[in-house]
């Protein structure tokens, strides 16, 4: 009986670990394009993720303009909505206040300018969440599909274990692997992606390789809000969210891309997938207001125990 | 205290003590409880930004976290009302040493961690905290009261005295901080703000004098929150460990100026109204307006002056009066530091003997078997291609890097496994390829960093700063700020600095690189002086025809080995050296 519990239980964390875990995977490759590839510390990210939810939220609730989708499409239409808006947001974000502390200003200063972009985008996020509250109430919200009360059921796989599979994460897993994939072609084989990757890369050489590094900044910046929206869109679909929703998010997405590598979108998205299963299982031995600080501590283990070349440790030149 | 150190002091604290009492005589006028109650929070907000100021205003190490100390410092007094009846009186303290166990705690495994990574990190700990105790249920806890005992239990019926205490910390606060701002506590800081490594060199154990900061800032952060948790009554997770809390220590600081006692004061005296008197108009239609002031405050002034008002308003209006130059005595007359004599224990053994040292980075033999000796009194010159491994060889040798294999001693004693400032205290000296110096301190403060490296005194400190800078020929220049030397003084600079550690072995990396031919010859000059007092160097260099004139003795490296090892002459005849400068090609065509 116990070990039919265990089985189930283990099942459920698993499944729900890849379906959890892909979206954040989406979400951690927004901030991989920023941080990772960029090297803009986005203290603001968590916001962004926000704004998504929010983005989505307004644009499907009753009454607004993508309702007529109704509640099975609308929701995921609604998240995919987010990316347009929330991308050029990201990219006016990029061109009056992020440019100013980053990129080709910032080059050869002596920490790369992180001082600056720590600061700026903190200011940021406190504006974005404490006017968010202003904006959308502190009330808990909801984009409401009855997908999320809606579970396939397998099994019974061990005696009376059953796996329930949530449709709307299962939707959202969909839609999450697809614009992972979207994206990750887009990056790796169009002219576009390439000007991207070689500009964060190395922005003075590819200032002399003729590539208007400002505006591929520009571009990759809000690609990387664009995509943190969608994610957040997706899972408004299956929590509740208020403004103040970015905090614990924003760890999770640092987790991510820093235990998937910097500078890889591929990394970035299974740092995701993993932290996601971590989360899963945690909550298998943890209480659930413990699950939260139980990301914090396997934020600072990964910070802590990755190996030194990756942190900015030693790196420097003697 | 530093030197120039009393004056700067006493100017301070009567600027300390009159603010004061200005504050105070214009909080005995409100009679308004809300006014009062935000003339009580701008001191404790600025308190709060001043303990932030320690530790990352100084230090340099950027901290999002610091509601952890709040907080810490908030339910403790809280807690030990509610369940042992202690008086907020030996709370604080409590509160105070518990904050400070945690600045140990946290500390301890996050400053292996630097820049961005330090400051994320630094996050994680209050919302964990936050988590933590919402899960024990203290999601609202209220400070009891009681009526019959008042003054034990720091309950007052005018508000009035709680501006007077919040007053009182705030100057127990700021005093802490001057001290540290004028004493090798604050160079330190200081000086691993702007080049961490550098500070190493030169003897710094940057690693206990930012676990230090911490904790001195944890201690104060405590003491701002058990007060805070006092004057408010009542103590819930987001009050005192949410990013708000943490937000506005950063915000008051950086607003009012960072790494001066006076920033977080000027950023909590125009902030903490500001934002509390809108949130008290404004506050019903528009929730989240503090934060939103806050967020608007901290991006213009990143924008706009990168360091704050304090610094931004001084530099227009208030030039700085010229700085009082070293005295002017020769280095002769100057008492001569009591160093602990390095009595050479081999007897007549070299001074640095490196024996198959190896180091890899992956694949590439970045050094290879490297040996060579170096005897005391003698200037070693190594060259070699770019890429040869030269720095690397110096990297592994004062500690910087680790090395791969091999042995390396300095007069018997073995220097490999040793962190840098450690090896620097064994007396080895060392300066950087690129000048790694403290831009924005004065000329003098460089250099006395290496002389507190050495774990001098402070007089003996100044002393020996002073006698490095006129050995070097730069003892007119003390008190210009780094930033504004030539190339050619920086040089000499970062030679003082290492000197005024009193070093046996100087390392010196491309002490030369850069300049032209005469101020090369100045250095040279430099060098030449500094050896006949009976200086050991090693130097590597590019400039042949400077090598020729300085060095003893050459060793050549290539691809990371040893190619040869002789006296100038032989060695730049030998074949396989032009081979590895000049080319193959090249060989064959003098051959011919």
């Amino acid at each position: 009986m116990d070990l039919e519990i265990l089985v189930e239980n283990v099942l459920n964390a698993v499944t729900a670990g890849i379906t959890i875990g892909c979206i954040y995977g989406l979400m951690c490759i927004g901030l991989g394009l920023i941080f990772g590839i960029m090297r803009i510390v986005n203290f603001a990210q968590g916001e962004l993720l926000m704004l998504g939810m929010f983005a989505s939220f307004y644009l499907v609730s009753e009454g607004r303009v993508l309702s007529f989708l109704g509640p099975y499409w609308g929701p995921f239409i609604g998240a995919m909505c987010a990316a347009p808006l929330l991308f050029t947001g990201g990219a006016l974000l990029h061109k009056f206040l992020i440019s100013r502390v980053s990129g080709l200003r910032t080059v050869g200063s002596l920490d790369e300018g992180h001082f600056g972009q720590l600061v700026v985008t903190l200011g940021i996020s406190l504006i974005l969440q404490n006017g968010g509250q202003i904006l959308f109430g502190s009330t808990p919200v909801a984009v409401r599909t009855p997908l999320s009360s809606e579970a396939f059921l397998i099994g019974p796989v061990y005696h009376g274990a059953t796996v329930f599979l949530n449709k709307a994460k299962l939707v959202a897993f969909f839609v999450a692997v697809l614009a992972a994939v979207v994206l990750y072609v887009t990056l790796e084989y169009t002219r576009l992606g390439k000007a991207l990757r070689a500009a964060a890369d190395n922005p003075t050489a590819a200032t002399y390789m003729g590539i208007d590094v400002d505006r591929a900044y520009r571009i990759a910046f809000g690609l990387g809000c664009g995509i943190t929206a969608v994610a957040g869109g997706l899972m408004a679909t299956y929590i509740s969210f208020t403004p103040f929703v970015g905090f614990d998010y924003v760890i999770i997405m640092y987790s991510g891309v820093v235990l998937g590598g910097m500078g890889s979108i591929f990394g970035a998205f299974w740092g995701g997938v993993t932290v996601g299963f971590v989360q899963q299982f945690s909550a298998l031995i943890l209480p659930p207001q413990l699950q939260n600080a139980a990301i914090f501590v396997v934020f600072l283990m990964i910070v802590l125990l990755r190996p030194q070349g990756l942190f900015g440790r030693s790196a420097e030149r003697a | 205290m530093k030197q120039g150190a009393g004056p700067h002091l006493r100017r301070n604290l009567t600027g300390l003590a009159v603010v004061s009492v200005v504050y105070l005589a214009v909080a005995m006028f409100v009679t308004n409880s809300y006014y009062q109650l935000i003339l009580t929070l701008v001191p404790v907000w600025a308190l709060f930004g001043v303990s932030w100021n320690i530790l990352s205003g100084y230090g340099g190490q950027l901290s999002f976290g610091h509601a952890s100390f709040f907080g810490i410092g908030a339910y403790t007094v809280t807690l030990s009302v509610i369940y042992w009846g202690l008086s907020p009186w030996l709370g604080i303290p409590l509160g105070m040493i518990i904050g400070g166990l945690a600045a140990i705690a946290i500390g301890f495994p996050t400053f292996r961690l630097r820049g961005h990574y330090f400051a994320l990190s630094m996050l994680a700990y209050p919302l964990a905290i936050l988590y933590v105790m919402q899960y024990l249920g203290f999601q609202e806890v209220s400070m009891p009261m009681h009526r019959e005992n008042g003054l034990r239990f720091m309950e007052f019926n005018e508000p009035r005295i709680y501006t007077l205490i919040a007053i009182l910390l705030l100057v127990g606060g700021v005093v802490v901080s001057l001290i540290i701002e004028n004493s090798r506590f604050g160079l330190a800081l200081l000086a691993i703000r702007q080049n961490e490594l550098a500070a190493e060199a030169a003897g710094i154990n940057a690693r206990l004098w930012k676990m230090r900061s911490l904790v001195v800032s944890g201690m104060m952060g405590a003491v701002a929150g058990g007060f805070y948790a006092r004057v408010l009554l009542v103590v819930t997770p987001d009050s005192v460990f949410g990013m708000l809390v943490s937000a506005q220590a950063v915000v008051v600081t950086l607003f009012g100026g960072v790494a001066s006692v006076w920033g977080p004061v000027i950023g909590a005296a125009i902030l903490v109204p500001l934002a509390e008197t809108l949130q008290a108009e404004l506050g019903t239609y528009l929730p989240g307006i503090q934060g939103v002031v806050y967020g608007i405050a901290i991006i213009a002034i990143m924008l706009l002056s990168p360091d704050g008002l304090f610094w931004t308003v001084r530099d227009r209006w208030f030039r700085r009066e010229a700085p009082q130059p070293i005295p002017d005595v020769e280095p002769d007359a100057m008492p001569l530091p009591a160093f602990k004599r390095r009595v050479s224990t081999g007897a007549a053994g070299p001074l640095l003997q490196v024996e198959s040292l190896s180091r890899a980075f992956g694949g590439l033999r970045a050094v290879s078997e490297v040996s060579f000796s170096v005897t005391e009194g003698e200037i070693l010159g190594i060259i070699g291609p770019n890429g040869a491994g030269k720095t690397t060889l110096f990297n592994v040798l004062n500690g910087v890097l680790t090395a791969d294999e091999g042995s390396a001693r300095l007069d018997g004693q073995p220097m490999l496994g040793k962190k840098t400032f450690e090896v620097c205290r064994m007396g080895v000296g060392r300066t950087f390829q690129v000048v790694r110096s403290f831009p924005r301190l004065p000329v003098l403060d460089n250099v006395i960093v290496g002389a507190y490296g050495a774990g001098l005194s402070d007089r003996e400190a100044i002393a020996q700063a002073a006698r490095a800078l006129h050995q070097v020929g730069l003892h007119d220049r003390s008190g210009v700020a780094a930033g504004q030397l030539t190339n050619k003084q920086l040089r000499l600079m970062e030679l003082a600095r290492a000197l005024a550690g009193n070093p046996r072995l100087l390392l010196l990396d491309e002490t030369l690189a850069g300049l032209g031919r005469e101020e090369c010859d100045d250095v040279l000059d430099v060098l030449a002086r500094v050896r006949a007092q009976g200086m050991t160097i090693c130097i590597i260099e590019h400039t042949m025809h400077a090598m020729m004139r300085l060095a003893d003795r050459f060793v050549v490296l290539d691809h990371g080995r040893v190619l040869a090892t002789g006296l100038p002459r032989t060695v730049v005849e030998d074949t396989s050296v032009i081979e590895a400068y000049l080319g193959k090609k090249w060989l064959a065509r003098r051959n011919a």
